[in-house]
């Protein structure tokens, strides 16, 4: 028996504390988002009905059971505001996935050329804002783009504008948060694939005669297809239940769908359409994941 | 050297300039407006730090700040635990039963909107009757964080010659001691690199924050958001810049952490 067979054993046992930990604090609680959604609205604490327990044994169970229901759901589809905040959700996350992939791909694909020593560096600089606040990035822009911002300020004294400009309360302003929050989650999966790729590659082209650009479209571009699909997954997913940033930096007429669940949950109190409404989200967010998973299998198979 | 046809043009360097531009003159430009004397956060008044001395005399910001310190160092040691061994389990343990389930579970949180792990906590806890405060944001906290060290730990555990263990192996370690004795040593800086990415994760989260805590635990984030909105401030400048200085300093030590294991003559952490 091999060495490496003997490790398997304990490195078992340490999958236990996480597994135990990850069941309990984030399966499980899915469980009750998806029973809590089947529930009936309540003026109580906590607002819903009915609860479940099996202290009026199996008759109470049937009871509760028969008391489910799907109307949060007949809610969801037949209220034209949850329709358009799904709707609004998908266009801006589709939007801002491609206006990140424009802004992404130049920054990663020029990471990627640099000597190898500089090549850390730029990786470390990418990442860094990352590490900074999340909420202080925003309100960072906020200073910017306010009525009298340094924004406003610049533009004037430029004369590129005669009259202040309203950016906060926009979709542009929001636009903006997002590429900026996002911008580090689509650089590193194009640089990683980016940087593998063999330059021999790019040589052969120029020795055919092919042009830099050229090269750069026919060759570089299809080899970093999933790079480009890790970068929108992973930018995708996040801003379709985005809050922060669209409540901070858009204006309040048209809402996301975070938003209308933040509103749901903790303006109106009313825990089962909250919950209904993350079980759709949920659901939205597999279809973009097992596009990729699907595409990926088919990858494999080709080699 | 023959010219090289891969050399960076000039078409890389501009976007590499103001991609880092974009990325760093925001913030750059808040903590120049923290030192700024005037009350209008626009208007110029000169160097000051008077914002600072307000910002020390404000209590509940205080209190905030303590709170999540509080909650970022727990959160993130127990995360650390959970996220090693985690990564372990998934590098070392081939094929174990639930190994796929279990790798989901660690992927999923990644992605996850935080309003749908806010919102599924939240009801957990009402379910549970568990009073909400400092334990539900803390156990909240680590559920997120760990999956982001299991990803750093576990890139830097398959990045090692397994041949090192097996040797220790071979001279008559068990399996235990073989791990702890050469694999803890080498992974040591991506271990130390995961805390704090959970530390940092933790000082900044607003969203899970709000929905499992409960009233009168407010963390540094959500006390910031309810002074956002009501507009810009100049001491909300002040701490902001504060922050910023503060998770500078942790990067710091990180990059130095991974510095330490590179001239020991492997590669730098990822993170």
């Amino acid at each position: 028996m091999s060495a490496r067979r003997i490790f398997t054993a304990p490195a078992r046992l340490a999958a236990i504390p996480p597994y135990v930990w990850m069941m309990l604090f984030f399966l499980v609680p899915f469980g009750f988002v998806l029973k809590i959604s089947l529930s009936q609205t309540a003026i109580a604490q906590p607002p819903y009905l009915p609860v479940f327990g099996l202290s009026e044994g199996i008759a109470g169970l049937k009871a509760s059971l028969a008391a489910l229901s799907l109307d949060n759901f007949r809610l969801l589809v037949s209220d034209n505001l949850y329709l358009a905040s799904y709707l609004r959700s998908v266009l801006v996350a589709v939007v801002s996935t491609l206006i990140l992939l424009a802004v992404g791909y130049p920054i990663a694909y020029g990471m990627a050329r640099l000597p190898r020593r500089w090549q850390g560096i730029a990786m470390m600089l990418v990442i860094v804002p990352f590490w900074t606040s999340f909420l202080i990035r925003i309100y960072a822009w906020i200073n910017i783009l306010q009525h009298d911002g340094l924004l406003n300020k610049v533009l004037l004294a430029l004369h590129i504008v005669s009259t202040p400009v309203v950016w906060l309360s926009t979709d542009s302003a929001m636009y903006l948060g997002i590429v900026y929050s996002y911008l580090p989650f689509m650089i590193l999966p194009l640089y990683a694939t980016l940087a593998k790729q063999d330059p021999s590659l790019i040589e052969a082209a120029a020795d055919l005669g092919v042009s830099r650009i050229d090269a750069f479209w026919l060759v570089t571009v299809p080899l970093s297809w999933r790079g480009v699909g890790a970068g929108a997954l992973l930018c995708f997913i996040p801003i379709m239940g985005e809050f922060v940033i669209p409540d901070l930096l858009a204006g309040s007429n048209s809402l996301m769908i975070g938003q209308t669940l933040w509103l749901e949950f903790f303006t109106n109190k009313d825990w089962p359409v909250a919950s209904a409404t993350a079980i759709v989200l949920l659901g939205l967010l597999l279809i973009p994941l097992l596009v990729y998973d699907r595409l990926q299998r088919r990858q494999l198979e080709v080699r | 050297m023959a010219v090289h046809p891969l050399r960076l043009s000039r078409f890389n360097i501009t976007s590499l300039v103001l991609g880092l531009a974009f990325l760093y003159l925001p913030i750059i430009i808040l903590v120049i407006y923290s030192f700024n004397a005037s009350r209008l956060v626009t208007v110029w008044g000169g160097w000051s730090t008077r914002w600072y001395t307000e910002l020390f005399n404000d209590r509940a910001m205080l209190d905030a700040a303590w709170m999540s310190l509080c909650v970022g160092v727990v959160s993130a040691t127990l995360a650390t635990l959970l996220g090693t061994l985690a990564a372990i389990a998934l590098t070392r343990g081939a094929g174990f039963r639930g190994r796929t389930m279990m790798s989901g579970m660690l992927y999923a949180p990644l992605v996850m909107p935080e309003v749908i792990t806010g919102l599924s906590l939240l009801l957990l806890f009402v379910a549970l009757d568990a009073g909400r405060g400092f334990v539900t944001v803390t156990i909240a906290h680590t559920t997120l964080t760990m999956c982001f060290v299991t990803v750093v730990v576990q890139s830097r555990l398959a990045g090692i010659d397994r041949s090192l263990e097996e040797a220790a192996m071979d001279l008559g370690r068990d399996p235990l001691r073989a791990f702890l004795a050469v694999t803890l040593p080498l992974i040591w800086p991506a271990i130390a690199a995961g805390w704090m990415l959970a530390f940092t994760l933790s000082l900044d989260d607003l969203v899970i924050a709000s929905f499992t805590t409960g009233p009168g635990s407010a963390t540094l984030p959500i006390r910031i958001y309810s002074e956002v909105r009501l507009g810009v401030k100049p001491e909300i400048n002040a701490i902001c810049t504060l922050i910023v200085g503060f998770i500078a300093v942790v990067i710091v030590m990180a990059s130095l952490a991974s510095k330490l294991s590179s001239t020991r003559g492997e590669s730098a952490a990822p993170l």
